[in-house]
């Protein structure tokens, strides 16, 4: 009986090794372990054996069936194993093909550029301030201390708005900076408290237009991004380091900068800042026009009349003004040679921001 | 403003380098835009500089002053000439073409010898014969030419790289000395200075040197202004009569008699070519020198001519009036044109008419010519503001007008007489008659400005003692007092040469200017701001608007920014061909192109103009804008500016990829999604989408967005109509327009969230048919309202048109997800809900559920 057992056991592994597939190995397992398979007839016999022989047979036999299924089990895992071998080798593909495109939307370059500035200003505490595109001459110019016939104006030739009244020298313009909106800022916190207006401190974002034929260097219509600080205690020097501060913010920790004596009406004293340029270095090309320096932006004191015609005492309160174009800086960080291209929307430019 | 270096050190020192006094002067405002080398080497390449760097070094061993001692004929060459040149070391024979050593030709031994720019065998010259566009050098060899044995030359201009000129070799002043390096002799280093409107004093050399000496603590020379007048006195010889002072505050004259009209010295044409004036005669090139060293423009009249026309008119002496033109008067100027004159510009006349536009340029009759012999010499101060107007409606820039409207001090008028009568004699003999007629009725206030250490520290942030204040003013002469008090107080004095200092704290923010300069901008510390930062407010606006760009590029469009000026053609291409409203626009008196001659009323125009430009480039655009649109209103002087938020998409659902993937072409429902979800994003609240009337878009697939009562904007595919009137693409084209204020004001400043629920959610599906007329969101509005708060979701998932339903009928295919907050549902729950919007369907809709 115990070699019957073990004859038993010998068949069913035999017959396990040939196995491939599962199908196989179920039939094998009805055969093997099945109700009727020749261990559970063993089983079934075990009555018409001696009392004393029946533990050792029992025993025996258990541990014949455990085989089986530890086989089974084995050979189980064996198949599933192959199975997912073979099918990794059959699912691989070529990794090289591109993947499937998915449209990407993108924020047009000046409206990056412009948050890239809102954000360095608004870390030094500047709010933005945003003010009409159609302006009269009184707060394009005259309240900016650019008299009528004033030869500044020589640099900002605007565009004239029909308008139904002879204007006399205060006609309708497109505007040719932000600046407006310091007056309009400016005279709205004077409004709330005139006597002790509060301090300023402001950046005017927005589109302004210049009679100019358009060419890969002038369009007639550019954004600006100027800016403002009103107080009882504010020095040019505080102008210089809080510019050096926004270029170094913009173009580098290393970047440096110069401010050189200039002349905008609006500010007393008037400067440019000037960045070491980045595409040569300082060495000199023609981006630079060989100077080595990239004018970036234009600042200044306020000037007295302006200050005056925004409410603020300019006896009792000192300001710093600066503008400057997003274009010529997205133009300069990404060599880009053509300001057409801004509002061209060709989306072969715009898909590469 | 070109500024020779040798002409400057006239008047002021230099012993720094010429880069470092190039930033300097850059830092100090007038900035040097570029460096010309005239003959001096060019810095090394690699040495950091501070301006354009041009230019062409003459070596000082190679090219030096020669002297032609005879000019004989060539044995066979008709056009070439022998010359006998001593180079200081030896004779030499040149061979040259030059026409202007022809009258020399076969005169036998010159006495003086013309002394020329003679190139030595081996020296670098540029060859003027080169068509290249950059400038190609040329180094001197030994050849034969026509038999005879050349090796050196006598340089022309060009070949020395001072101006273009060609036609003949340089002939050097007769003083020359002979064998010297040529660049010691006429070297020089130009400055090409940008002058600043309020710089305009520094709009000649004095004004440099000024500048110049402030920044480097030099001793300003100011020029000799003295000259023997040896004739009787002007007095009596013409008469000066200012009519309106305002425009004419000073008016001077004087004379000179038998001068000879002939060229200046060499020396002086190479300086008015270095500061691109061209050389005319002695006469003329006086009054420019003159012009270009102090800056007061000076007029040069015939004084014979002038006589003529007095005594013809039967008065003695010539009277000179000044006044302004009357409208419509007529002069011819010395260029030749007939100009009609406007009333604001002033004229200067005699008492039988216009002599010459008053300080932009003379007249035609009354100029120097090639006889004159006496002349009458005017240097005035006329209004800027009349000048500039004058400048530009007769678009005539000038020298002279450049510096008059930009004010020039009338203290300068007799100052340029005085220098331009000592030139012309210089250069042209004559003798000068004694003294000047001098009308000054209107002497303008040079200010005295009262500033304190205090506030330059308060301006500039920097501490400076009443003494260096007053020690940089001086510097730029003004005269300052510093009365012993406390506080100290520096009272400053505007020097007579400048106009642009006013007066109180404008004059104190003038001076600072001038302080800070002179101090040196780049010795300004840097500082943070210590001022009391202001209240905080935000920009709700721009918020919402940004956040908006965000959600849409999210969604996959790209912004775009169009011009917004444009015609009210190109805006009418939006409507149907003859559908287009009569709008009013704000209109450009002085358009560039009839293509941007008014401000845009549609941003929807702006974006169909991008996907017209774009679509032949690809297949897929999907693009949105925001910004203003600017609308004429009734008996407002500006426009309203409305803010907008405009879309357009056409073309594929997904972009092409090889795997093959066909996902249809974008129609309305792709834009709608867009809007939804964008809105949705914004949480706007309860919007609703309406069929609507739009002769934009197609009347079938055209809806307008309401927000409660009101409309804020509508979108659809584009009619087939306004298709045609632009070159687009074949894929529906849907576009929007918004309102984008009315978006802005709806957006709340918070939105409540939803817990997420305990219960679980029971799925059901429900389909239901009912006339095609009737629109899908009535049915879901009632499914919603009979769902009430367990309702959590509602989904359109099918929508099925025919045999099935049969004719004029549609089925729509609902998931629906119920959750109650509280208890899970039970199969009755959900049926009794189910039954009741069968009911409904039913009994409001004629509708009913589709088995
Ligand atoms: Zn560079």
């Amino acid at each position: 009986m115990l070699e019957k057992l073990e004859q038993i056991k010998k068949t069913a592994l035999t017959a396990l090794t040939g196995i491939e597939g599962e199908e196989a190995l179920n039939k094998w397992k009805t055969t093997h372990l099945g109700r009727s398979s020749a261990i559970m007839d063993a089983f079934k016999s075990m009555g018409s054996i001696s009392k004393e022989d029946r533990g050792i047979m029992g025993r025996t036999a258990n541990q014949v069936k455990l085989a089986l299924q530890a086989a089974l089990d084995e050979k189980k895992d064996a198949l599933h194993q192959a199975a997912i071998q073979h099918a990794l080798q059959e699912e691989k593909i070529d990794v090289t093909l591109p993947g499937y495109a998915i449209p990407r939307g993108r924020l047009h370059p000046a409206t990056q550029t412009l948050r890239e500035i809102y954000r360095v200003f608004a870390d030094m505490g500047f709010q933005i301030y945003r003010s009409r595109e159609v302006e009269t001459d009184e707060y394009n110019f005259q309240l900016l201390n650019f008299p009528p016939h004033h030869p500044a104006r020589e640099m900002q030739d605007s565009f004239y708005v029909a308008s139904d009244a002879d204007r006399g020298d205060n006609p309708i313009l497109m505007r040719t900076h932000t600046s407006p909106g310091q007056i309009h800022a400016m005279r709205e916190l004077t409004a709330e408290a005139p006597d002790n207006p509060p301090p300023v401190r402001i950046i005017l974002p927005g589109m302004c237009y210049r009679y100019e034929q358009v060419s890969t260097r002038y369009e007639s219509q550019f954004t600006q991004v100027e800016g403002l600080a009103v107080g009882k205690d504010i020095t040019f020097s505080d102008l210089k380091g809080t510019l050096s501060d926004f270029a170094r913010r913009m173009f580098g920790q290393d970047v440096a900068s110069r401010f050189r004596a200039s002349h905008f009406p609006f500010t007393e004293p008037s400067a440019e800042m000037d960045i070491e340029c980045f595409l040569c270095g300082g060495a000199g090309c023609q981006v630079c026009k060989h100077s080595g320096w990239l004018e970036i932006l234009g600042c200044g004191m306020v000037h007295p009349n302006v200050l005056s015609n925004g409410g603020y005492d300019p006896e009792r309160y000192t300001g710093f003004a600066f503008g400057m174009g997003p274009e010529r800086i997205t133009m300069l960080r990404h060599h880009i040679e053509d300001i057409r291209y801004f509002w061209a929307n060709d989306m072969r430019f715009l898909e590469q921001f | 403003m070109k500024t020779p270096l040798t002409w400057l050190k006239e008047y002021v020192d230099i012993d720094i380098p010429i880069e470092d006094l190039a930033r300097r002067m850059t830092l100090a405002g007038l900035e040097v835009e570029e460096i010309r080398y005239v003959g001096y080497p060019l810095p090394d390449a690699a040495q950091r500089r501070e301006a354009k760097v041009s230019g062409f070094a003459w070596g000082p061993d190679e090219i030096v002053v020669g002297a032609i001692h005879e000019v004989m004929p060539h044995p066979d060459a008709d056009r070439l000439v022998l010359c006998k040149l001593d180079d200081g070391e030896k004779m030499h024979t040149v061979l040259t073409g030059a026409p202007n050593l022809f009258p020399y030709k076969g005169a036998g031994e010159l006495d003086p010898p013309l002394k020329v720019a003679y190139a030595r065998e081996g020296a670098t010259v540029i060859d003027a014969y080169s068509e290249s566009a950059e400038m190609e050098y040329t180094s001197i060899q030994r050849k034969k030419i026509r038999g005879v044995d050349s090796y050196s030359m006598a340089c022309s201009e060009k070949e020395l790289g001072i101006s273009d000129e060609h036609e003949g070799i340089i002939l050097l002043d007769a003083d020359a000395p002979t064998g010297v390096p040529l660049v010691d002799y006429i070297g020089d280093i130009v400055f090409d200075i940008a002058i600043t409107p309020n710089f305009a004093r520094d709009a000649n050399i004095i004004g440099v040197a000024r500048e110049v000496a402030a920044i480097t603590g030099a001793e300003l020379r100011c020029p000799d202004l003295t000259i023997p007048q040896e004739g009787a006195s002007i007095q009596g010889k013409v008469e000066v009569e200012i009519t309106d002072p305002a425009l004419n505050p000073r008016f001077c004259l004087g004379l000179i008699e038998n001068a000879v009209i002939q060229p200046s010295p060499y020396k002086v044409r190479l300086r008015l070519n270095l500061c691109g004036v061209r050389a005319i005669n002695a006469l003329v090139d006086a009054t420019n020198y003159a012009m270009l060293e102090l800056g007061e423009p000076l007029h040069a009249f015939d004084y014979d001519i002038l006589q003529k026309r007095a005594q013809n008119d039967g008065a003695e002496v010539p009277t000179i009036i000044t006044r302004s033109a009357k409208a419509g008067e007529k002069l011819v100027t010395l260029d030749g044109e007939e100009r009609t004159l406007d009333d604001f510009t002033i004229l200067v006349t005699d008492q039988t008419g216009p002599l010459a536009l008053a300080g932009v340029m003379g007249g035609a009759d009354s100029e120097i010519n090639d006889e004159t012999a006496n002349v009458l010499l005017e240097g005035a101060a006329w209004n800027m503001i009349n000048t500039r107007r004058t400048v530009m409606a007769q678009s005539l820039p000038s020298e002279a007008a450049y510096r008059f409207s930009r004010g020039v001090h009338p203290a300068l008028a007799p100052q340029g007489v005085m220098r331009g009568l000592r030139l012309m004699q210089e250069w042209a003999g004559g003798t000068v008659a004694q003294g000047l007629v001098d009308e000054y009725p209107n002497p303008p206030h040079d200010p005295t400005v009262e500033i304190t250490p205090q506030n330059v520290r308060r301006w500039l942030g920097i501490d400076l003692s009443a003494e260096e204040i007053a020690g940089i003013l001086e510097s730029l002469e003004f005269e300052c007092e510093t009365p012993p008090q406390s506080p100290p107080r520096i009272a400053a004095k505007t020097p007579a040469h400048r106009l642009d200092i006013g007066t109180g704290v404008v004059g104190k923010a003038d001076l600072m200017e001038e302080i800070a300069r002179v101090y040196g901008y780049d010795r300004v510390p840097e500082t943070r701001m210590a001022d009391a930062l202001p209240p905080q407010r935000g920009n709700h606006d721009l918020d919402i608007e940004e956040k908006l760009r965000d959600m849409l590029a999210s969604l996959g469009l790209q912004e775009v920014i169009n011009h917004r000026l444009t015609s009210p053609e190109n805006e009418a291409r939006r409507f149907p061909a003859g559908e287009a409203p009569e709008e009013a626009y704000s209109e450009l008196v002085n358009p560039i192109s009839p293509e941007r001659s008014v401000l845009r009323r549609s941003l929807l125009s702006s974006v169909l103009n991008t996907v017209e430009s774009n679509y032949r480039i690809q297949d897929r655009i999907a693009i949105f804008e925001i910004g203003p649109v600017f609308l004429p209103h009734e008996g407002e002087e500006l426009p309203v500016e409305a803010s907008r938020l405009a879309l357009a998409i056409t073309g594929p659902r997904t972009l092409p990829d090889w795997g093959g993937a066909v996902a249809g072409e974008m129609d309305f429902y792709d834009l709608k999604g867009l809007l939804e979800t964008a809105l949705g994003g914004l949480h706007l609240g309860k919007v609703r989408y309406v069929g609507g009337k739009n002769p934009t878009f197609h009347p079938g697939k055209c809806a307008d967005v309401y927000l409660g009562e009101g409309k804020i904007g509508s979108f659809g595919e584009l009619h087939p109509l306004v298709r045609e009137n632009y070159d687009l693409p074949g894929t529906p084209l849907l576009a929007a327009e918004f309102n984008l204020s009315a978006i802005i004001t709806a957006v709340p400043a918070l939105f409540d969230v939803s817990p997420i629920p305990n219960q679980p959610p029971v799925f059901e599906d429900l389909a239901i048919v009912i006339d095609e007329d009737i629109p899908s969101e009535k049915v879901a509005a009632l499914i919603r309202q009979t769902g009430g708060k367990i309702l959590t979701d509602l989904r359109l998932f099918d929508v099925y048109r025919g045999d099935q339903v049969g004719e004029g009928k549609k089925s729509l295919a609902y998931s629906l997800v119920y959750v109650h907050p509280e208890r899970t549902l039970t199969d009755k729950d959900v049926l009794k809900i189910r039954k009741s919007i069968i009911y409904r369907v039913e009994r409001e809709l004629g509708g009913k559920l589709r088995d």
